[in-house]
């Protein structure tokens, strides 16, 4: 059974059919609007999310289909010590795919392994989310039209920020994609994303400290939140939260073509006063994130032979 | 130092030094009846120093300890005190329930019924990782 649970998972030929398919969605959503008419997607989060949940939600009512699940642990029977493979099982019976966010990484693919519908990931702890890569990626590609000869600046929590984990994965297979790594000491990349992914395959990446003197170069600006959740202590949260803050000053000196991204939600990372900047593409992001969705509910049901 | 020909059983030759305990640890020898020899910094040719475990019984051994801990490893199978065969030791692609995650947010953290399962991701560096979590192993 197919699922989606890192986003190598797929192939770039794959990721390119999806965002063909997005972008056809875009230009024709009567076209798709009964596609998965009569087909039903759980939502199975284990830890609170508004957007991502949402953003599978409205995906599925797009394509006609219907939605089942729960928000939150303690509305589940994982609350009462059930596993995640009995979960996925006993979910199989009653829906055609499953979306899980979970806090402990490598749940979902413990889910994918039991059930006998596609699983997609939502998010697990720290480690992945590969939905909000394709969100990622289908906003670059109608930005930029293209993924290679980028210059991607990434800024912010790069330590535990799983959005930019996924998003070096997607990126590193592509032609000439240049990184430049901007965080606080305490956060940044981990040394085994630097040597399993940049380092073996030869990709060039500069650390720095400093978001302004980085900012010329880059074709991308990938700003992150410091999340408080992955953090054990709250001292270090709160010395760490305000590290960058994205104003429009600080983007005096940025490309006119600059593509400025945030997984969102933001707390102040970056300043109300760029939302006006047409180089903002946050909230073009959440939207891609919906058509991203749709796109890949609509292939993993093909090929489970459910529409 | 003399140490008993075995007439019936096993031995793990050619262990780089100071890595027999590991392999006689995560083997589970301690839990063996019968003779368990471990020899360390023996003198050797081709290594300089090695470590040998001899087991006085033909007992089903994991290969997979072995060239997780240890490639380089030969195990001699001996019979009625002749060496029988001898089999060199491959890296395995998996490791199951051998070495545990230690990450406290992997899901082998909260589900205790989970394998444990590592694979093989850097063959040269020999680095495994979690498949849950891609946690390094220890």
């Amino acid at each position: 059974m197919r699922s989606l649970i890192n986003i190598l998972d797929f192939s770039v030929e794959e990721l390119q059919e999806l965002i063909d398919t997005a972008n056809d969605i875009i230009a024709r959503p009567e076209a798709y609007s009964q596609v998965c008419r009569g087909k039903k997607l759980a939502t199975l989060f284990f830890e609170p999310s508004t957007r991502t949940r949402l953003s599978f939600e409205a995906a599925m009512y797009e394509l006609g289909g219907n939605v089942i699940g729960f928000s939150e642990a303690n509305s589940s029977s994982a609350a009462k010590g059930e596993s995640v493979a009995d979960t996925a099982k006993t979910i199989s019976c009653y829906a055609d795919i499953i979306a899980m966010r979970h806090p402990k990484e490598g749940a979902p693919l413990v889910a994918a392994a039991n059930a006998s519908i596609p699983v997609i990931n939502a998010g697990d702890g720290g480690h992945n989310h590969p939905t909000q890569t394709l969100a990622d990626l289908l906003t670059i590609y109608r930005e930029k039209g293209r993924f290679s000869d980028l210059t991607v600046g990434l800024c912010g929590d790069l330590k535990f920020g799983r959005t930019v984990h996924s998003l070096i994965n997607a990126l590193s297979r592509y032609e000439n994609v240049r990184f430049v790594l901007i965080s606080p000491e305490e956060l940044k990349l981990p040394s085994y994303v630097k040597k399993d992914v940049l380092r073996r395959q030869g990709i060039p990446y500069e650390q720095t400290t400093d978001l302004e003197k980085a900012m010329p170069d880059l074709d991308i600006l990938y700003m992150t939140r410091v999340q408080r959740e992955r953090f054990f202590n709250e001292e270090d949260y709160l010395r760490l939260k305000d590290s960058y803050i994205l104003t429009p000053e600080k983007l005096k000196n940025a490309s006119k073509d600059l593509c400025i991204m945030h997984p969102l939600p933001r707390v102040n990372e970056i300043s109300v006063a760029v939302d006006d900047d047409p180089r903002a593409c946050y909230f073009k992001q959440v939207l891609n994130g919906k058509y991203m969705r749709m796109a890949l509910i609509m292939k993993l049901l093909k090929e489970a032979g459910r529409i | 130092m003399n140490i008993d020909a075995i007439q019936n059983g096993i031995v793990l030759d050619h262990i780089t030094a100071g890595r027999g305990m590991k392999l006689y640890d995560l083997l589970g020898l301690e839990k063996l009846n019968c003779s368990v020899a471990i020899i360390k910094n023996v003198n050797s040719k081709k290594q300089g120093k090695k470590d040998i475990i001899k087991i006085d019984e033909e007992i089903p051994i994991n290969l997979d300890v072995i060239g997780y801990v240890d490639p380089g490893v030969i195990v001699n199978i001996i019979r009625d005190g002749q060496l029988v065969e001898k089999r060199s030791i491959e890296m395995p692609e998996t490791l199951t329930n051998v070495i545990f995650c230690r990450n406290p947010r992997c899901i082998t953290s909260v589900e205790q019924e989970l394998d444990h399962v590592f694979k093989l991701t850097d063959r040269v560096n020999k680095v495994y990782r979690c498949l849950y979590c891609e946690t390094k192993a220890p």
